[in-house]
């Protein structure tokens, strides 16, 4: 779709807010609808649109995929992270009253903010790799 | 009011299932897929679920639908014909399908204030976690922090099918990707 103007003039329209609203879902699913799973899709579905419409290789140079590799796990370990923090603190696991013990709202909030950034980045990288892994196959003949 | 719009949606649902299952031409299909994930995620947001809405119209219609294209870039459009006829085939999908109305037999009438699922831990979640979590979305405390060891093993699911895809359909950057 590279020579194509009319994807090409409504993707470089649509992705920036389409990422825009990533980050809006992210952040805002405590107060509104949303969170970490969405939020990841989203900002992978602007990665793919990106891929599709300026070719992979484009897509590639921006979204490196070593970087998108480490992030798959990186996700994970700051969810199981928090959660760990909370363990040597001496609360349960995952109990993130550990985080703020004088305001329990305060530190529950603070958990949930980072264990939903783990789950927005790891379903973001992981949708991206899987995108990667598909579309960087060549037709067997 | 929504109820005609449910009973609308889902007789389009069960139009376009039956489509798809008669359609020869997976482009067709796939795109076809891509519209039922949509109707399901307006069924979703009638329901008030929006947070399930958003990630099926996210996942269901976009993210899904591109993966089921690439998949079909590599092998080709049209479905090889099965033989006709395949009398075990409709018993295999006859039993199931009758097994899973069974199932539902048993489940609670939506909106039933009696059903189980209100009957726990649900009231404490609306009345106390707005206090507890400081925060207003009840999906969101539930999710990340009353259930939040349930996600943390969602996020490994999901982790580990990316390493499982990575891993069979080789890595996904090459050297020569780097220059």
């Amino acid at each position: 779709m590279k020579h194509q103007s009319i994807p090409r003039v409504v993707g470089k329209w649509l992705i920036p807010p389409i990422l825009l609203f990533a980050l809006y879902v992210q952040f805002h699913g405590d107060f509104g609808p949303g969170g970490g799973f969405q939020a990841g899709v989203i900002f992978a579905a602007a990665v793919v649109l990106y891929a599709l419409i300026f070719g992979l290789q484009a897509a590639k140079q921006i979204v490196k995929p070593r970087i998108i590799e480490t992030l798959v796990a990186l996700g994970v370990l700051l969810y199981a992270g928090t959660g760990l923090i909370s363990l040597f603190l001496g609360y349960n696991f995952l109990d993130y009253t550990a985080l703020d013990p004088d305001s329990a709202p305060h530190g529950q909030h603070l958990g949930i903010f980072l264990v939903e950034l783990g789950v927005g980045i790891t379903v973001a990288a992981v949708m991206i790799a899987i995108f990667f892994a598909f579309a960087g196959r060549r037709r067997l003949r | 009011m929504t109820e005609i719009a449910d009973i609308v949606l889902l007789i389009l649902m069960i139009v376009l299932a039956v489509a798809i299952s008669r359609m020869h031409n997976l482009f067709m299909a796939a795109m076809m897929m891509g519209i039922f994930s949509f109707l399901s995620a307006i069924i979703f947001t009638l329901l008030d679920a929006v947070d399930v809405a958003f990630t099926e119209a996210a996942v269901g219609a976009g993210v899904s639908t591109v993966l089921l294209l690439g998949t079909l870039s590599l092998t080709t459009r049209e479905e090889k014909v099965a033989p006709k006829n395949n009398a075990l085939a409709l018993l295999v999908v006859l039993i199931t399908g009758s097994a899973l109305i069974y199932g539902t037999l048993d489940m609670p009438m939506f909106g039933d204030p009696n059903a189980p699922v209100h009957q726990h831990v649900a009231d404490r979640y609306i009345e106390k976690s707005g206090e507890e979590m400081g925060i207003p979305n009840i999906v969101t405390s539930v999710l990340a922090s009353y259930r939040g060891y349930d996600t943390l093993g969602e996020v490994t699911v999901i982790f580990t099918a990316g390493v499982g895809v990575i891993l069979l359909l080789g890595y996904i950057w090459r050297k020569e990707d780097e220059q």
